[in-house]
């Protein structure tokens, strides 16, 4: 039998478009050959609150990853140097690692995987010198997206690391 | 700022679903095929049911049964356009015109004043080729319950015709996004399983996912991150009171699933290093660690029986399901086909799993029939879909999708060929579990 049928729907809002025209994209992209602005510098030149607005590696807060991966990749090693440098100039510095992944597999592996990035980035903090009292890490899984289109592209900003200070 | 609809109605529709009363400037209604054909559904009329006086009934008794049938994939039921004759007693049936009309059973019916507010229901559903009589009930209830005494109607008919419990009148749940980045809101709703009835049982600025139903039907776990972290819940969907049941500070609190006798919950928590299995003893929250390696272990699963939990692990790489005892010990794995898989759903005899299996980009809901060895069947056409949740009595399963950047949902029959699409005015539905039987 051929079976065409009414199919009552409701009407596809354009959500999406809103949603997508204001995704945030989060900034600096990660720029393997940067030169940093203030290199690292022997004892007497220690990192204040201010540079984390100044300084061009310390601005720099995100860490993206491979697919499936949680592997820092060789261009995110100066961020985590500096990051870490940071920890250690200022003992009561915390941050906060949240971990994410792109929209593929599910809810909760994800959950899992954005912890392993997040693990990953406190453990290159502290082989840099920072101190694990001052980290911690969260997964947001896939819940938290930065963009929400289906393509490696997008993905690619959602497999990510997001330092954030809460205590500077 | 957009205010949340207040009715988060999922509207949805299969043959002849009316709801043009409802129809605002934010839908419409579009014309569509179903993808597939079943040819082995079988014919059924459903006659609009008689009402003997009083003021037209907001519900359709008939209409919704018909959408019950068609949805299933067992049934096809003639459209209401094309019934031609409005018997109410199996007295008044002419099984010639049906005969013509290639049907196989007929359903009629009629709604009478009960007293005190009250309803009388009655049907009858009639062989139309031996002209035999095979069900005659009658159920007393409130205009307002019309919809649930639609369901089991349906139901009990659906049991008669196919030898399988019918589930019908049973609820689902799901997890709603509305809003975008930080002013987005979500809810978990129980609604009936067409979608109708929706109503909220818990709301938070940041995400929710994985309900859980106990057995009973009596309350969802579920994972809220409304205190920063995740943190695990277990609500009473009627009184609304909740219980905090997992929050450890470090780490994950997830994937929260009742054991079939209600007293147990398996999470998956990383506060010891990485994702690994747990079960709390509800009643002295004692906890047990059942899993111990460094892959992550999440997703558990109770079997039907109690005996056994199947869920998700890495351990060998890409995520894989993997089956142990409910008391800890050896994991077996138990998929081998697909590069993963994942969020394992079993079927109420066990012989079933649907899980997410993912090749390459492409994620579909597949089933694995465990008497056939580790052959699946794919059910969904992907590329993003997840969550699939099994009806109790397995005819049909709930899973999620996405659609350019909106997740909706589909409730899909266990051949895949008959597929209704869910979807939410206005944002994302999405995490998908399906309830048990309700209790008359």
């Amino acid at each position: 039998m051929n079976k065409t049928v009414r199919v009552a729907l409701v009407a596809l809002l354009c959500v999406g478009a809103a949603a997508c025209s204001k995704k945030q994209e989060v900034k600096p992209q990660p720029a393997p050959e940067q030169a940093p602005v203030t290199t690292p510098a022997p004892v007497s030149n220690k990192f204040t609150p201010a540079d984390l607005d100044t300084d061009a590696c310390l601005r720099q807060r995100v860490v993206y990853f491979d697919f499936d991966k949680y592997e820092i990749r060789p261009e995110f090693q100066q961020i985590m140097a500096c990051h870490a440098k940071y920890l250690q100039d200022r003992p009561m510095a915390q941050i906060r690692l949240e971990g994410h992944t792109d929209e593929r597999g599910t809810r909760e592996y994800n959950l899992g995987l954005g912890e392993r990035r997040g693990n990953a980035v406190s453990s290159a903090l502290q082989s840099n010198g920072g101190s694990a009292s001052q980290i911690s890490v969260i997964s947001f899984g896939k819940e938290k997206p930065v963009c929400r289109e289906h393509n490696e592209d997008c993905w690619s900003k959602n497999r990510r690391v997001e330092i954030v200070y809460t205590a500077k | 700022m957009k205010k949340p609809s207040r009715y988060l109605i999922l509207l949805l529709g299969l043959l002849g679903l009316l709801f043009a009363g409802m129809a605002s400037a934010q839908s419409q209604a579009l014309t569509g095929t179903v993808e597939g054909v079943t040819k082995s559904a079988t014919p059924i009329v459903v006659v609009p049911f008689a009402q003997a006086g009083g003021a037209p009934l907001a519900t359709d008794i008939a209409d919704v049964m018909r959408n019950d049938f068609n949805r299933s994939g067992k049934f096809r039921s003639l459209a209401k356009s094309e019934i031609v004759e409005n018997p109410s007693k199996g007295a008044d049936i002419n099984f010639a015109t049906w005969r013509l009309l290639k049907q196989d059973y007929i359903t009629v019916g009629r709604i009478s004043d009960a007293g005190g507010g009250m309803l009388k229901v009655e049907y009858e559903l009639w062989d139309v080729n031996r002209q035999q009589s095979l069900l005659a009930q009658a159920y007393t209830a409130p205009a307002g319950d019309l919809r649930s005494v639609a369901h089991q109607i349906a139901d009990a008919i659906y049991e008669k015709i196919t030898g399988v419990r019918g589930a019908f009148w049973t609820r689902i749940s799901y997890i709603t996004a509305v809003g975008t980045g930080n002013n987005t809101t979500y809810s978990l709703i129980v609604a009936d399983s067409d979608g109708y009835n929706p109503q909220v049982v818990a709301r938070s600025r940041e995400a929710l996912l994985s309900p859980a139903w106990s057995p009973d039907g009596s309350k969802i776990a579920y994972v809220s991150f409304e205190s920063g972290n995740s943190a695990i819940y277990v609500q009473d969907i009627t009184t609304g009171s909740r219980q905090l049941v997992s929050a450890r500070a470090k780490g994950i609190n997830g994937a929260p699933s009742f054991s079939p006798d209600g007293s147990k919950l398996a999470l998956a928590l990383s506060y010891e290093g990485n994702p690994e299995i747990y079960v709390m003893d509800l009643g002295s929250r004692q906890q047990t660690r059942l899993t111990n390696n460094l892959g992550i272990d999440t997703e558990p699963r109770w079997t039907p029986d109690g005996q056994s939990i199947i869920w998700t692990s890495d351990r060998s790489g890409r995520p894989q399901l993997y089956q142990m005892p409910a008391t800890g010990g050896a994991a077996d794995r138990i998929t081998f086909q697909g590069q993963f898989n994942a969020n394992a759903s079993i079927s109420y005899d066990g012989k079933q799993i649907a899980m997410v299996q993912g090749n390459g980009n492409v994620y579909r809901i597949a089933i694995m029939d465990r008497s056939l060895g580790g052959q699946v069947r794919f059910i969904s056409p992907g590329p993003i879909d997840e969550t699939p949740s099994f009806a109790p009595n397995a005819s049909m399963l709930l899973y999620a999708a996405s659609e350019g950047r909106r997740g909706v949902l589909y409730a899909v029959s266990a051949d895949g060929l008959v597929r209704q699409r869910l979807v939410l005015a206005d944002g994302d539905v999405r995490e998908p579990a399906w309830g048990p039987y309700r209790q008359r």
